[in-house]
């Protein structure tokens, strides 16, 4: 199949107006894209005329695969959407779940998804700000942001075996119980190791005359346009838009916890990349006080409720807990949720992640849509990049921090 | 003190595959997750460096081993080959990642299920995502592979001139089956009148 | 919320039904009513934010009466409060007014959902396949296509050693 031109508008390029402009494609692989994501642009000499996205490069059906896969195996999918924060995912999609089914979760269970929400959070905008630096020249504040993602990667690691895909969470609850030596690991990450590293990102980029002249006054988001273009997130919080779900529908542990929601008026690229440098001093913060209060208890619902898959001993040892084992894994039985259907959503480090969930009845979902962030964000792209020059292009996509697999589904 | 010989004879062969295998310059095709674990390889803390595999270059025409690490969609698929295409010979393949390799967890609609039904490819690294050990391992098999197998015109490419991979799943659709997807129109892609 | 609703009631009495699930409150409306509904909801009752549009197929499901199901998900950016609206279209060819004068934001929802279940709406001004190829026939999360699809993913020519 040759590349198909993807231009709505007629560019008629006979026309004495538009003859000296040319069209440049950009992507579907390219660096700056990271991943795959297709520019078709029109440009006037160095400047954007007019950017049209060709986007579906990664399209995998997942939410076709949702209706075939039950309430728990389908976080294994979850996970691969947003692929640098894949926990904040399986929080998303287990909140919903939990709501449709209406479960409250224990309060440990809640602790300590808030916890690997934040750190995720962490992480996720440690690539964004490492990757938007080196799509600007700066390969040192990447690296330095890699090697601390690294460290979340070994916390991630202890608790579930996964370092990258950990597929932690569970209907009502969790997979394992963390132990005793994960608390003292996630307090050392935020006491000594994301505090010097965050201090190092700071200090290569906010004063770098490079970075600021590239950043500075691009990509301009005003308020109105972040409503009107359903932006969520930091990129609306950039624009002035005092909107954050943890403050606004209290989910998980975050009513107990005190933390600020960072805003900014100016709405352009230096504005997101500082919202996302201040949002995980905020994280840093939520987690310290999460870790020093973790409460005891068990992390699962009553296992009377028959909604939790019971732990190795119980299935092994008594017969409640293999009865109940093999009807949460029988293709004929599993759950019974209501027959209705919900919205539910969490704020992900991009974002607003929703799902609506349609539910017949049966143990798996008849219907899972995804309100993927990353999708919203990049249908503004064309908007804040008309009338910039080429160059500003991966400074725009790099603050609005696109994830190929979010984007396409 | 045994004098030293000022030169050296072998097989010119050996020669170039020592070059050849101690500084693959890899083509990045990052598609999804396994990319991610790619960045990690390349970083500080596993530094593919050491394997002289560093230098990723995203021009296909400087490059001599595709890596392609993640799912690959089916409008991706003649990119990818594109690609392929305009890498110069020597190249090599490594397909990165349950995804690339077998469709991993996507058995849908849109995921080809493995890319080594459109291309051919020399190592495999299973994983979802792999590790960035397994990925080194992966460079490090394929450092033998070229120099056990490569030769300085690149002959070792000239017999292989029949489709490797697995059975090829394209089929024929009768008339009234058929519908318009991209591709080749004597296949199951012929458009319905 | 009862003022939302109170103001449903008053301008569209019974074309406006109420349902509750949770903390979902969601207004079944009739499509031809949608955009009114809509536009009152945004001008009039603050819900200014377009949260997401999704599409549903009903062919399946328990005791459905309609094919197909649009939900629009709207907040409130100021007090955060949501409201759900959903209209119900039918073969053979369900069509919708288009939310793209009301919020730009629907402009990707939208074709999504075209792409998705082939559902048209009136009045968008870029009505194209935005996941799925351009030449792709089928609309793949309707409930007759399956989930391997048809044998498209495979029908590309294998490239071969001696080809490069």
């Amino acid at each position: 199949m040759p590349l198909a031109p993807a231009l709505p508008f007629a560019v008629d390029e006979e026309s004495p107006e538009q003859e000296f402009l040319y069209t440049l494609n950009f992507g579907p692989q390219h660096p700056a894209t990271h991943t795959t994501l297709r520019l078709i642009l029109t440009l006037d000499g160095e400047t954007i005329v007019k950017a049209v996205p060709d986007i579906g490069y990664l399209h995998s059906g997942f939410e076709k695969l949702g209706e075939d896969l039950d309430y728990n195996q389908y976080v294994t999918i979850v996970d691969r959407m947003n692929y640098i924060s894949p926990i904040c995912n399986e929080v998303a999609w287990h909140h919903a779940v939990e709501k449709l089914m209406d479960i409250e979760i224990t309060p440990r269970c809640k602790y300590i998804r808030t916890i690997i929400a934040e750190l995720a959070r962490i992480s996720d905008h440690l690539l964004c700000v490492g990757a938007a630096s080196l799509d600007l020249g700066g390969i040192t504040a990447f690296m330095y942001a890699f090697n601390m993602r690294e460290k979340v990667y070994d916390i991630f690691e202890t608790m579930s075996g996964q370092r990258f895909h950990p597929s932690y969470t569970r209907v009502g609850g969790l997979m394992v119980d963390v132990k005793d030596d994960w608390v003292a690991m996630v307090r050392t990450f935020i006491k000594v190791d994301f505090p010097k590293a965050h201090a190092d990102v700071c200090r290569l980029l906010n004063r770098n005359k490079i970075f600021l002249d590239r950043t500075k006054g691009i990509g301009v988001l005003s308020k109105e346009e972040a409503i009107n273009r359903s932006a969520a997130g930091p990129v609306a919080r950039a624009s002035g838009v005092a909107r954050d779900l943890r403050k606004d529908e209290p989910y998980l542990a975050y009513g107990d916890l005190e933390f600020d929601v960072v805003c900014s008026r100016n709405g352009d690229c230096l504005a997101r990349y500082l919202v996302r440098m201040e949002e995980m001093r905020e994280s840093a913060r939520i987690i310290s006080q999460a870790v020093e209060n973790i409460p005891a208890g068990p992390v699962n619902v009553n296992i009377e409720d028959k909604l939790t898959i019971p732990d190795k001993s119980a299935t092994y040892r008594s017969i409640e807990g293999l009865i109940q084992h093999f009807e949460l894994f029988m293709w004929n039985r599993r759950w019974k949720p209501p027959v209705n259907e919900l919205y539910a959503a969490t704020e992900a480090p991009n974002g607003e992640l929703g799902f609506y969930i349609v539910s017949d009845g049966e143990g798996r979902p008849y219907r899972c849509r995804t309100r993927p962030p990353s999708f919203i964000h990049f249908a503004i792209f064309p908007h804040l990049m008309e009338g910039h020059s080429i160059g500003d292009l991966p400074a725009v996509l790099g603050s609005l921090n696109i994830i190929a697999a979010e984007l396409d589904r | 003190m045994a004098v030293m010989p000022d030169f050296l004879i072998t097989k010119l062969d050996w020669v170039a595959n020592l070059a050849r295998a101690n500084s693959l310059w890899p083509m990045p095709f990052a598609t999804a997750c396994c990319g991610i674990e790619l960045m990690a390889t390349a970083s500080s803390r596993y530094d593919i460096a050491r394997f002289g595999s560093e230098a990723m270059r995203f021009s296909p025409r400087q490059c001599d081993l595709m890596l392609v690490a993640g799912r690959v969609a089916m409008k991706m698929v003649p990119v990818l080959q594109r690609i392929w295409l305009q890498m110069p010979e020597p190249k090599w393949c490594i397909s990165m990642g349950a995804c690339a390799s077998s469709g991993g967890v996507f058995d849908t609609y849109a995921v080809v299920q493995g890319i080594d039904r459109f291309l051919p490819v020399d190592v495999y690294v299973p994983g979802c995502p792999p590790r960035p050990e397994q990925l080194i391992r992966a460079v490090i098999d394929l450092q033998e592979k070229i120099q056990a197998t490569g030769t300085v015109n690149a002959r070792e490419f000239t017999d292989r001139t029949t489709y490797e991979g697995p059975t090829s799943m394209i089929k024929t659709l009768e008339l009234d089956q058929t519908m318009v997807v991209p591709g080749d129109f004597n296949t199951a892609t012929r458009q319905r009148d | 919320m009862s003022n939302t609703q109170q103001l449903l009631a008053d301008r569209f009495g019974d074309f406006a039904i109420r349902e509750e699930f949770r903390d979902n409150v969601r207004f079944v409306v009739s499509p031809d009513r949608l955009l009114d509904v809509l536009s009152l909801l945004k001008n009039e009752a603050g819900f200014d934010f377009l949260a997401d549009i999704t599409g549903i197929d009903y062919l399946h499901y328990p005791n459905a009466t309609d094919r197909y199901g649009v939900v629009y998900c709207l907040a409130n950016s100021e007090t955060a409060e949501r409201v759900y609206v959903k209209v119900l279209v039918n073969d053979p060819e369900p069509t919708l007014e288009s939310a793209y004068s009301l919020w730009k934001g629907a402009d990707w929802m939208e074709r999504e959902v075209f792409d998705m279940f082939g559902i048209v709406f009136d009045g968008h001004p870029d009505l194209r396949r935005i996941l799925m190829p351009e030449g792709f026939a089928a609309f793949p999360l309707r409930k007759d296509y399956p989930l391997r699809g048809r044998g498209e993913r495979h029908n590309f020519e294998p490239n071969i050693r001696a080809d490069g």
